[in-house]
């Protein structure tokens, strides 16, 4: 267990290393500068204030020094949690602006992401060998499941918001409000979340629904399954075996596809306005904010591989083969 | 009689057609008896043995009766039969190295399926016969992954004996056991009869040696029809179908030095059931096919107990 253990937080350890790495090197690869733009913006004529409003700002950012110390200055601040200041929002402190998005990532994403899971999972199983609903449920979660998050996205926005007017298309609350925890905060958070949420768990839930039914029609033609309707078990008993067993391999789906999926909510929160991470990635790459992009991908990152490492957690709970392997191991 | 199996048809529903695998087979069990059913491959003895307990969704009950203690077998009602299966029906199946749920506990899954089937589980009459095959107390608490194949395979033949039924089938059990364990198997078999957890039994094997062993009665089949069946004796000693005798002499005998005679096999294979010929079925392969083959020879009874479908018997 401990060995098992110890190995996957080494990979996780490595994968966490080079994705900082990568993570460090795009933006200052990326073409464009940075302070030029911010001094563009300030409007300034005379070429004495540039040069010196050019020097404070690279020596502010850290560019006047070599790569590699800029390298390993960026990992000791990471460790101190300063992830720099964004150029976007200057002078606020990139974290800042990243708990500030959080909530709003968060509450789209956990909800999207696990209830489609469970629901999916559900359905699908359900569906498996009732010739009806596979005839007609089925190929509407193909359609689903291929159709590309921002296209439901808008698809939505047009047709529940702009024609039916139910739900509003942009923004986290209404714009004539102040966050609080008034009651119609709330309600105007609630009513702006209900749309992005339901694009992200669409297009997800057809996945799961029809991963689940083909497994479960796999489980249900087993041996074990023959063997127990040969001994006249109820279909109820066969059913809930196959349901428990066809779910091992949907948890490994959820571990591969949390990374999808949060790239789904970037671009879904970039439809509706939605003042996620998302919609900060977008306004770091159009400002040319290299540190808000990276404190945003390095938040993204962690965030899936803690995803990751709880499912492998979850497994081993579950799944009572890789338990009994790891004791044949230590034995 | 504890099975009377009267003119037994069961098809396979194919995309060509319906092949017919079992195509009218009339045999008794009595109580107590082993019955040991061999052939060659695709020779219907599996598709007998499952007609009897629950039919896959290939399959087709084309007609046909099959009587158990007096009560007539809804073969082709999946639901009607569930009241007979475990309790009056049980099998050993083919595959017993995958016929446990690999999630569950042993001990767990037996009892979830019990009590599903209305039966309050009896720990201790289980322990003991788990005495009886030799396997520890313990495996209750393993998965199955955790146990050899012989030992699951003693598990599953505890399992499907649990409640006692009237008849087991025993499909093929012995073809993925080494020598030793396949006459360990087919002694626990017998043991099950005297100690009446099982009444009669139907063998299913290829391995006329082996059923030699154990079956009071062998019936031979060859492509969907009954080709002989008599006591376990005669049918080694003095076979009456041309079939039985090029199987019995295809085998190998002791004292028998094969390096200075060949060991003969039936040349040719089985003819296809789609379109079965018609006549007797083994007339291409008969060494002793005659013009009446043409016409399909009945099941005749030769001497008491011994019926042969042949015109030459």
């Amino acid at each position: 267990m401990r060995r098992y253990f110890g190995r996957k937080l080494l990979v996780y350890g490595l994968t966490f290393l080079v994705a900082v790495t990568v993570n460090w090197m795009i933006p200052r690869f990326m073409p464009g500068d940075p302070v030029q733009s911010m001094i563009a913006r300030a409007n300034v004529s005379q070429p004495a204030a540039v040069e010196a409003m050019r020097a404070h700002y690279t020596s502010l950012f850290g560019f006047d020094l070599p790569l590699w110390k800029q390298y390993a200055n960026f990992w000791a601040a990471l460790f101190r949690g300063d992830l720099g200041i964004s150029v976007w929002l200057f002078p606020t402190p990139v974290t800042d602006v990243i708990v500030r998005a959080v909530p709003y990532t968060l509450a789209l994403l956990v909800p999207a992401i696990l209830l489609s899971w469970w629901a999916g999972n559900r359905f699908g199983a359900f569906a498996a060998r009732r010739r009806w609903l596979e005839n007609t449920a089925l190929p509407v979660g193909y359609v689903l499941t291929a159709t590309p998050y921002m296209w439901l996205a808008i698809l939505m926005a047009w047709g529940l918001g702009v024609v039916a007017g139910i739900f509003p298309v942009a923004g986290g609350y209404g714009f004539a409000l102040r966050p609080g925890w008034s009651a119609e905060f709330l309600g105007s958070l609630a009513l702006h979340w209900v749309l992005p949420f339901l694009s992200l768990f669409l297009v997800a839930f057809g996945g799961w629904a029809i991963g689940m039914r083909n497994m479960i029609i796999y489980e249900l033609e087993a041996d074990y399954a023959n063997y127990l309707a040969a001994l006249g078990a109820p279909r109820r008993l066969i059913r809930r075996y196959a349901f428990r067993n066809a779910v091992l391999p949907q948890i490994t789906g959820l571990a591969l596809q949390l990374g999808v999926l949060v790239a789904g909510a970037l671009v879904t929160e970039i439809v509706f306005s939605y003042p996620g991470l998302g919609h900060l990635i977008l306004q770091a790459i159009q400002n040319q904010d290299f540190f808000l992009l990276q404190g945003t991908f390095l938040f993204i990152v962690v965030g899936v591989l803690i995803a990751n490492f709880v499912i492998d957690v979850v497994y081993v709970l579950v799944d009572p083969r890789i338990r009994t392997g790891m004791g044949g191991e230590a034995a | 009689m504890a099975l009377r199996v009267n003119d037994l048809r069961v098809h396979y529903r194919t995309l060509k057609g319906e092949v017919k695998a079992l195509d009218g087979v009339t045999f008794e069990v009595g109580d107590g008896e082993i019955l040991g059913l061999a052939g060659e491959s695709g020779c219907g003895k599996t598709t007998l043995g499952k007609s009897l307990i629950r039919m896959d969704g290939r399959m087709r009950h084309a007609g046909g009766t099959a009587e158990l203690d007096g009560a007539e077998l809804p073969i082709g009602d999946d639901r009607a039969m569930d009241r007979f299966r475990f309790r009056e029906v049980s099998i050993i199946p083919q595959y017993a190295m995958s016929a446990m749920n690999p999630t569950r506990k042993i001990g767990r899954m037996v009892d979830e399926l019990l009590r599903a089937r209305g039966a309050e589980p009896d720990g201790a009459e289980l322990r003991r016969r788990l005495d009886l095959v030799e396997l520890p107390h313990t495996v209750l608490e393993r998965y199955p992954i955790e146990l050899s194949g012989g030992m699951k395979q003693r598990m599953v033949m505890v399992i499907s004996t649990l409640l006692d039924p009237s008849l087991l089938i025993a499909d093929e059990i012995t073809s993925a056991l080494d020598v030793s364990t396949q006459k360990a198997v087919a002694r626990t078999l017998t043991e099950f009869r005297e100690r009446g957890f099982v009444r009669s039994m139907v063998f299913i094997t290829h391995d006329i040696s082996l059923t030699y062993q154990i079956a009071d009665t062998i019936m031979v089949m060859y492509a969907g029809k009954l080709a002989e069946k008599a006591p376990a004796d005669t049918i080694v000693t003095r076979p009456r179908h041309p079939y039985t005798r090029l199987l019995i002499s295809s085998l190998p005998e002791v004292g028998v030095r094969y390096s200075d005679r060949r060991l003969s096999g039936i040349p040719g294979s089985p003819p296809a059931l789609l379109d079965p010929p018609a006549g007797c079925r083994f007339r291409d392969r008969c060494p002793l096919a005659f013009d009446r083959c043409a016409e399909e020879p009945p099941a005749v009874e030769v001497a008491p107990g011994h019926h042969v479908s042949c015109w030459r018997s």
